[in-house]
């Protein structure tokens, strides 16, 4: 469909003269035509007399003006205003229902130099966005946000929103908005100008064209506060809803001059553009190299191939939380990390602190792990006696139990365990005392299956010395004593079996 | 040509307009009006009467539609052409 201009002669006359021209047309970041569903792609799917159109020029003449297109992110809600991406000719990224300020806030974490501007209805914002929109606030995220209130969600049919105005008729308030059943219609500038970290809140209004101006004059403050990076813009947009006011043209001018600005004054709250500072944030490291410090990733380390075969390994340790078991897991699986062998650790653990129960799986595999859950496991290691009498059953027949001495005397007699189930009593805490801390009573344990496993192929002496240097990297002193008590567990087992 | 004898000017674009009468009714000269015919998708348009358009740029801003009115305002004569 083209479109067809309606000129008359003093246009041609202008055409044809010598005469430089002003002229007021659709901004420079504003498509000029919007392909989509339908082949209407040179309309927006705006309803007739709707104020969205009207806040989209003011803002892409805005963009224009500070030069700011290039760098500029619209974020698109979810509500009449989700084309935005149809007719921005800027970055975009359309969102889940409430969500703008959470994507705009990281957009603009991670492009510190972007414009992000997050353009959200009543609906979006002050219902479900609500917290998101406050916290964003408070945090003077740079972003700028454009709240269009026009007292309806529009997109679902007119149904009350946070900011109906008393006694306005919705089709889900028919009598009119009862504040003693629906409670009062929300301020949100006012709430946001609760809070310290915002640097600009003003409230504007689309009711005439000398309030329009005045609407662009804001936006413009706003978006220069983000051009500086100052910090958080908030501008609340009071705009009409014909359809589902159900008012004419000079019935939606009369809402919004007499109705919608008596209960939410058109004025500007606060600007800070002067006093504040630009924000400056750390600059995020993303190389390689500091990602290999963060995670401990040693690249002069060959990673040895595993060439022999052998069947998955599977052990379960299991206790209380606090005793070590987490980390017991984890010393098993960085000894075998250390061999270059395939390996997944996966904790389970509730939701206490201290004193829950807790426990976790290692298979450690000459092959890739499909999944980390073990079900039955080849070795149990039991740190108490609750978690021993649970998990005594998963251990495979011809598998090993070593469980902490303290948890009691067990045996194939009053233990429920599947044939050939090796069950012995390892006085961990005794072992390890007798060395100097009776903290490391799991690595005592550890001690033991060391000794016990010397003729397998899996894990060889030194893996499991690997393993604990690995997994007390951060406390280098607690190394040497659990290298002593990892010792004296498997002479504890030479001795005793 | 006498630049006085040039007056600014709408131009409204048919199809795009919804007759949502905001331009008509914010026209301080009234020189804007609503057409007899309807355009392609069925509505009436905004019609410049052809006079009296003072380039205040009110309807532009009004107006929802971002494709649907442009507003010429003359403002100086060009430099002549190289060969004028």
């Amino acid at each position: 469909m083209d479109n067809i201009r309606v000129s008359d002669e003093n246009t041609e006359k202008v055409q044809k003269s010598e005469i430089e021209e002003k002229v007021l047309k659709n901004p420079k970041s504003l498509n000029d035509s919007y392909p989509r569903k339908g082949n209407d792609i040179y309309n927006t799917h705006f309803c007739a007399g709707c104020g969205h159109g009207i806040l989209l020029k003011l803002i892409g003449e805005v963009i224009d003006e500070l030069d700011i297109q290039e760098k500029s992110v619209m974020i698109s809600p979810v509500g009449c205003s989700v084309f935005n991406y149809y007719y921005f000719n800027a970055g975009n990224v359309q969102t889940a229902h409430g969500r703008a300020p959470a994507v705009a806030t990281g957009i603009s974490r991670a492009e510190d130099n972007a414009i992000v501007m997050s353009y959200q209805g009543d609906g979006d914002l002050a219902s479900i966005g609500l917290n998101e929109t406050l916290q964003a606030a408070n945090r003077g995220e740079k972003i700028a946000v454009f709240f269009v209130n026009n007292t309806v969600y529009g997109m679902t049919g007119g149904q009350m929103a946070p900011t109906t105005l008393i006694g306005e008729k919705t089709v889900t308030c028919q009598n009119g908005r009862d504040a003693n059943f629906a409670g009062y219609p929300l301020h949100m500038c006012e709430l946001v100008d609760n809070l310290k970290a915002p640097v600009f809140i003003e409230r504007v209004s689309l009711a005439n064209p000398k309030l329009i101006r005045k609407a662009k004059i804001a936006i413009k403050k706003a978006l220069m506060v983000q051009k500086e990076g100052k910090g958080y813009s908030f501008v609340e947009v009071l705009s009409p809803c014909p359809t589902n006011i159900k008012r004419d043209v000079k019935g939606v001018e009369d809402l919004l001059i007499n109705e919608m600005g008596k209960e939410f004054p058109v004025k500007r709250f606060r600007d800070l553009s002067k006093e504040r500072e630009p924000k400056q944030r750390p600059v995020s490291d993303f190389s390689i190299e500091s990602l290999d410090e963060v995670f401990g990733v040693d690249r002069s380390k060959e990673i040895a191939k595993v060439e022999e075969d052998f069947e998955d390994c599977k052990v379960k340790v299991v206790g209380f939380g606090g005793q070590g078991v987490l980390s017991t897991g984890l010393t098993l699986a960085q000894a075998a990390c250390s061999e270059g062998k395939e390996v997944s650790w996966y904790p389970s653990y509730g939701p206490e602190q201290r004193g829950g129960t807790s426990n976790c799986s290692i298979t450690i595999s000459a092959k890739t792990i499909g999944s980390p859950v073990v079900e039955e496991c080849n070795v149990l290691i039991a740190m108490n006696k609750p978690s021993l009498e649970k998990y005594s059953i998963d251990v495979k027949k011809g598998g090993t139990i070593l469980y902490d001495a303290r948890a009691g005397n067990y045996g194939k007699g009053n233990l429920d365990v599947k044939d050939n189930v090796e069950i012995i009593s390892v006085p961990a805490r005794e072992i390890a005392t007798e060395m100097g801390n009776a903290k490391a009573m799991n690595t005592a344990i550890l001690g033991a299956l060391m000794e016990l496993g010397k003729d397998s192929p899996i894990l060889s002496q030194n893996a499991f010395a690997e393993g604990i240097k690995e997994t007390f990297a951060a406390k280098p002193k607690l190394i040497d004593i659990n290298l002593k008590v990892l010792e004296a567990g498997a002479k504890w087992l030479r001795e005793n079996k | 040509m006498n630049q006085n004898q040039v007056k600014p000017y709408p131009i409204i674009s048919k199809n795009n307009c919804k007759a949502c009468l905001r331009c008509i009714s914010v026209c301080k000269e009234e020189c804007l009006k609503l057409s007899e015919e309807i355009n392609d998708s069925g509505y009436q348009y905004a019609e410049y009467t052809g006079e009296g358009c003072i380039g205040c740029g009110d309807c532009y801003y009004t107006c929802p539609e971002p494709l649907a009115i442009e507003v010429h305002i003359p403002r100086r004569t060009r430099k002549p052409k190289g060969d004028a």
